[in-house]
């Protein structure tokens, strides 16, 4: 718990300090009659769906933040001394790999989009969606290996974090093939308005976003 | 205007209430009036800015009301006054903060001479444990717990052999001399309180918590749960008695070690078969009762119900009520066991028996029953069976009448008074959610639904 | 115009205006219907939880009466009241209702920025209302493990509901949850983007800022229960043991092992007590707002006031475990929360300090929501300073699990709130109905809520004092509570009654509003910010007509010296007052 305190502290602190030097300080009763102007709309010049998926991510990592320190409370004797680890499959590790090259690919439409080089994003997006698509079966195999295993008890804590948490990343996943699903169907119909670009750049923002969240949860895994 | 007037009547009001009224703390019991002390810190502080804030509102209110000719004053801001406030703000909450965490250090600090004794938790009463000779608690776990180890020691361990074990509801300790309670819980969260020692904590099942204070003044005092731990929740009470040390000495040697529940063992059905010719005579060779003689069918009762319920009768705990005829005649009855091992025979002899169906003979509405058995369940089991954890009898296979007769008991006073009769207070003051004596007859009927 | 542009830009491919009644009012995307619709809901809900509270008390007073009242049904009732009211009443009228109806017009935007999203909020709250309610009629019934829903009672028999009503219980969370995010979302995104042109941070009502601080501790917050909700229904269906010990059953060992109670206590309050914020933040900012209008004064020390609720707001995460001092935590936690915890006071003081300075030298007019706002102050004192024992961590020792707590939280967040939420509905009923209400009727309201409130939780906390624990279906014979407690708690029984049903009158104001209410005009109260200034009231669909409005000035401009008037428009082009007016602030 501390260490998501701590976090929150530090962000929030961050926050503060942003607006409190930029604005916080202003007595607007001085500033009578006149227009003003408006300063974080020119610092938030971004659209205001890049905003909102900033949010999003906000909340998605005070999400993930909650699980990971559960995760070490849980480990901690003082919360329970049954913690016994489990064998991880090695499909894991391909798996990260596919992510990796699913949020590479994404990468790539979104260079594509940005450079205005005229070429279709759409095999870009393509792969990286079947990029994406066999990560969630590898994991789903990763699962079932697990589950083969046999002799494991579900009260092992060990365990049953581990598919929670896997399957947890895999829904945040699941929800941004629907975003992708979306863009891709309206490229392949030929659309090309800014909107469409900008579903690029967010998807790939939200993709390296998760394979990051999946990094941490897979060295979280990993040492214990 | 007339909210300026209600304001400073509310303040008045409320300050006549706090000096006035009835209700205050519990005489102390306990080294913890410095507890008291900061509560009362607290209320001078926080009754000043009470009074000193509304009373400024109320003058406000009428001062400054509505005119036409009259402008409010602009003034943004005034940061010399808001500092000052921030200022006497912090003074006021350090000066109830400081004497709250110098009381806490103490309260963290057990002292290094304080004995100990474990408080166990369960749904929905308490056991009590004390080390020994050897001042030490042998390891317990889950997995040991059964009717004839409730508390769960371990067996095998050797400093838990001499553990003294309470099982009656009271817990004693000796007055003026510094105790550390060790909190534990079998099944989920509960939390010790006596009002009278101002501290209380929760019981954590899976770890212990510990809380330590000095008895003050000895007397009787009610232990009460206060953490909700399911529907009998506000019946989970108990008592604890302060006495001078040399009567706790003498008390704590009337009770149990472990070793000798261990010893005693939980009856030989043999032997008891040999006693059992006495109550043969009223409840029948095969224990199915006989109505004529207000006798109840006792076949395949759970032995450790049956050894509770023959030793309350025997001491005084069940059966002296004088308008319980039947209970008179079967305390009797019980005083011609000899022994407690006598009444372990017997009952084990009586759990042997097989039960067999009675005739239905209270009539009741059997939906209006089940649902009013929701409440029962919770402690009968759904099925009627007993639950041994919660000292809560079987009741399929009694005979209804019977059933009948002792939730008029224990409503009405009968049954379930004495302070060493947990269990049935217990059961007393579920009895009053049977609101109405239709409505006893409408679980009854229920109950005889269940196989 | 160009600045105007990137404000409204984001509305041109979204914004379409309704032509059928359905998408009109039921599917609607509209910013003022979902605030209704999600106002309405709550209240429904909220009248649902009211007569839950009043059957508690019949017990309580009557404990040989009522013999539909069992231990089952007063535990469920006690917990579907509190669950109820906390989050489904409070967290979303304030945001889902107030929120959305004030930010795109006290902010000077045409809508949400994402008004489908906002839309399926709406539904998905609904959604989460039905699963609640469709709990009370599931084998078993709804849980009954009391609001917090500590495991293991929760998952185990024993407890009400541990079968069904529990897993409907945290399911209908998790949507609520899902549509709170949603919501939010669109709430934060608005106020940083769609704010119409000299709108500055600095010059938004309070009630803004509110809401805005109160959003962002909930999309922190409230993932700690969602995490929370999961893992219990993990251990509960799957048989894992994030929570679960091992524990003892109704006298069989479960297959449980090692769990931890305490780790779902952290979760839980790490959600719970910036909730408390999340329902007082946006009350603080709305009654800042009334005060000030009321009063014809600007709202004392404005600054300090947005660094107080963004420090409140910080600090609330970092005081959660003074909900667990006698939790069997660490003692030692005990030092670092009680400090936090007190140290939030600071800031709490100093917007009542700043309240009751807006309306010394004020011009106080007394109606309705002025009643209600200054009702507020009273009770939140009380509330607020009932806090500091239970905040202090040795004063919580003999309090906690008192009627004291019971008495604390009503005042402070069951009280203290609703006198907002009264004062802000008929503060701001002329702009969302276009009518004016009755000034008879909702003074009686208000008296009878106050003084009846007042009458029901100032005598708790001598209960608790007393000793008398919270939570007990019944009380019976015990050695230290006397018969005159019994007695008092028939009074406050006859209390509560009587408030619950003075809340009729309430309804009763909303439908003569409507029915035979005068109409308000524009700008009934005179107020300076932008929800009154929209060139039709009620506000039509897209709120400001052809142009957006052009903000020159903050939200408090009242009584400036020199003016002609003692209020100026927040969109009103003029220089106020004088120089000197602006040396004020220097002090």
């Amino acid at each position: 718990m501390s260490m998501w305190t701590l976090v929150v502290a530090l962000v929030s602190a961050l926050v503060v300090w942003y607006l409190l030097a930029r604005q916080l300080m202003a007595q607007p009763w001085l500033a009578d009659g006149e227009v003003g102007y408006t300063p974080d709309i020119e610092a938030f010049a971004s659209p205001a769906k890049k905003v909102a998926l900033f949010f999003l991510l906000a909340v998605i990592s005070s999400l993930f933040a909650l699980f990971f320190t559960a995760y070490m409370m849980r480990m901690n004797p003082a919360h329970g001394d049954d913690w016994l680890s489990i064998p991880k499959p090695d499909i894991l590790w391909l798996n990260t790999v596919l992510l990796l090259a699913s949020s590479m690919s994404m990468q790539w439409a979104k260079n594509l989009v940005n450079h205005q080089s005229g070429k279709s994003p759409l095999p870009a997006l393509i792969i990286a969606g079947v990029f994406a698509i066999s990560f969630l079966v590898g994991q789903l195999l990763a699962w079932q290996q697990l589950y083969n295993i046999g002799n494991l008890q579900i009260s092992n804590p060990a365990l049953g974090f581990f598919y929670l948490l896997t399957g947890v990343h895999g829904l945040h996943i699941l929800g941004g093939l629907y975003v992708w699903a979306r863009a891709t169907i309206r490229v392949f119909m030929g659309i090309t308005t800014p909107s469409i670009n900008l579903s690029v750049e967010l998807c790939t923002v939200y993709w390296h976003y998760l394979l990051v969240i999946w990094l941490v949860l897979f060295g979280l895994l990993l040492t214990t | 205007m007339a909210l300026a007037v209600v304001i400073i009547l509310l303040v008045i009001g409320s300050l006549l209430f706090h000096f006035l009224s009835p209700w205050w703390f519990t005489p102390v019991a306990s080294n913890w009036s410095n507890i008291d002390s900061t509560v009362n810190i607290t209320f001078w502080v926080t009754g000043v800015v009470f009074v000193l804030i509304n009373l400024f509102l109320a003058y406000c209110v009428i001062r400054f009301r509505h005119t036409k000719e009259r402008r409010a004053h602009y003034e943004p801001e005034n940061k010399k006054l808001e500092l000052w406030l921030i200022g006497i703000t912090t003074i006021g909450v350090a000066s109830m903060l400081a004497p709250g965490l110098f009381v806490w250090a103490k309260f963290v600090d057990v002292p290094a001479d304080a004995s100990v004794v474990e408080v166990l938790g369960r749904q929905w009463g308490w056991y009590f444990r004390y080390p020994g000779i050897d001042k030490q608690f042998g390891d317990t776990d889950v997995k040991h717990m059964s009717p004839a180890n409730p508390f769960g020691l371990n067996p095998e361990d050797q400093a838990g052999q001499d553990d003294v074990l309470v099982y009656s509801s009271e817990m004693r300790l000796p007055v003026n001399q510094s105790v550390k309670i060790l909190l534990r819980s079998t099944d989920v969260l509960h939390d010790f309180t006596v009002p009278q020692f101002r501290v209380k904590m929760d019981l954590v099942p899976g770890m212990v918590t510990y809380l330590w204070l000095t008895p003050t003044l000895t007397g009787e005092y009610e232990i009460l749960c206060e953490e909700l731990c399911g529907v009998a929740h506000y019946a989970m009470r108990s008592r604890v008695i302060v006495t001078e040390p040399d009567e706790f000495k003498s008390w704590l040697a009337t009770q149990p070690t472990f070793a000798q529940t261990v010893t005693d063992g939980t009856g030989n059905a043999e032997q008891g078969g040999a006693l059992y010719a006495v109550c043969a005579g009223c409840h029948g060779p095969e224990g199915k009762g006989n109505a004529a003689m207000n006798a109840p069918a006792i076949a395949g009762l759970d032995s450790w119900y049956v050894s509770a319920q023959l030793k309350n009768f025997k001491t005084g705990l069940r059966g002296t009520h004088q308008d319980d005829a039947y209970g008179k005649q079967m305390a009797q009855m019980a005083a011609t066991l000899v022994n407690d091992a006598a009444i372990r025979d017997v009952a084990a002899h009586i759990s042997t028996l097989a039960i067999s169906p009675s005739e239905k003979t209270v009539s009741g509405d059997v939906d209006n029953g089940r649902s009013l058995y929701m409440t029962c369940a919770s402690c009968h089991g759904k099925e009627g069976n007993g639950v041994w954890s919660i000292k809560a009898p079987r009741l399929n296979g009694l005979d209804d009448w019977y059933l009948v007769r002792q939730l008029h008991n224990f409503k009405n006073g009968l049954r379930g008074t004495h302070n060493s009769d947990a269990a049935g207070i217990q059961m007393a003051r579920l009895a009053q959610i049977l609101k109405s004596d239709q409505s006893i007859n409408d679980v009854v009927a229920y109950i005889k639904t269940l196989k | 115009m160009a600045f105007v542009a990137i404000a409204d830009r984001d509305h041109e491919q979204e914004h379409h205006d309704p032509h059928t009644f359905v998408s009109k009012y039921i599917w609607s995307q509209d910013h003022k219907v979902i605030a209704i619709q999600y106002g309405g809901t709550a209240v429904l809900v909220g009248l649902v939880a009211l007569v839950l509270s009043g059957m508690m008390r019949l017990q309580l007073a009557f404990p040989d009466y009522f013999s539909f009242i069992r231990p089952n049904e007063y535990y469920q009732f006690v917990t579907m009241h509190g669950m109820i009211m906390v989050i489904y009443l409070l967290t979303a009228l304030f945001l889902g209702g107030f929120g959305n109806y004030l930010i795109p017009l006290m902010c000077g935007a045409r809508d949400m920025v994402f008004p489908y999203m906002n839309m399926l909020s709406f539904w998905a709250y609904l959604v989460s209302v039905i699963i609640l309610m469709s709990s009370f009629f599931v084998p078993g019934g709804p849980t009954g493990a009391g609001w917090t829903l500590y495991p293991p009672g929760t998952i185990l028999p024993g407890t009400p509901g541990s079968d069904m009503g529990i897993l409907l219980m945290l399911l209908s969370l998790a949507v609520f949850i899902v549509a709170f995010t949603m919501g939010g979302l669109n709430y934060v995104t608005t106020v940083f983007q769609a704010r119409c042109q000299g709108m500055t941070l600095m010059r938004m009502p309070l009630s803004i800022w509110g809401i805005l601080t109160a959003t962002v501790l909930g999309l922190l917050a409230f993932p700690a229960l969602l995490v929370s909700a999961i893992m219990m229904i993990f251990d509960k269906t799957l048989g894992t043991s994030f929570f679960m010990p091992a524990v003892l059953s109704m006298g069989q060992a479960l297959d449980h092992q090692g769990g931890s109670p305490i780790l779902f206590q952290h979760l839980f309050w790490f959600f719970g007590h910036p909730e408390v914020y999340i329902v007082a933040l946006p009350a603080f900012g709305i009654v800042s707002d009334l005060l000030s209008v009321h009063a014809r004064k600007n709202i004392f020390g404005y600054r300090m006031m947005v660094w107080a609720i963004v420090g409140i707001g910080a600090l609330s995460f970092v005081v959660w475990a003074h909900h667990m001092y006698v939790s069997g935590m660490n003692p030692y936690f005990g030092f670092f929360f009680a400090t936090t915890t007190l140290i939030i006071a600071i800031p709490t003081a100093i917007k009542v300090y700043n309240w009751v300075l807006t309306l010394w030298q004020g011009n106080i007019r007394l109606n309705v929501p002025m009643l209600f706002s200054i009702g507020f102050i009273f009770t939140f004192v009380h509330g607020g300073l009932t806090g500091l024992f239970l905040g202090n961590v040795t004063v919580d020792l003999p309090l906690s699990d008192t009627y004291f707590v019971i008495g604390h939280f009503h005042m402070v967040m069951g009280v203290s709130p609703i006198m907002v939420l009264f004062g802000a509905i008929y503060h701001w009923l002329p702009k969302i109905t276009g009518k004016m209400f009755n000034e008879t009727l909702g003074k009686i309201h208000f008296w009878c809520t106050f003084l009846g409130t007042y009458a029901i939780y100032l005598p708790m906390h001598y209960l608790g004092i007393l000793g008398v624990p919270r939570r007990y279906y019944a009380y019976g014979l015990s050695d230290f509570i006397p018969a005159s407690a019994q007695s008092m708690n028939v009074g406050i029984t006859i209390a509560a009654l009587f408030v619950g049903v003075s809340q009729l009158l309430f309804i009763i104001n909303i439908i003569w509003t409507l029915t035979k209410g005068k109409p308000a005009g524009s700008n009934p109260w005179e107020a300076t910010t932008l929800e009154w200034l929209t060139p039709d009231t009620p506000p039509k669909h897209g709120n400001w007509g052809h142009n957006l409005p052009v903000v020159y000035r903050w939200a408090y401009a009242y009584s400036v010296p020199g003016a002609a008037l003692d209020y100026i428009t927040q969109t009103d082009p003029q220089k106020g007052g004088d120089i000197e007016e602006g040396d004020h602030g220097k002090h």
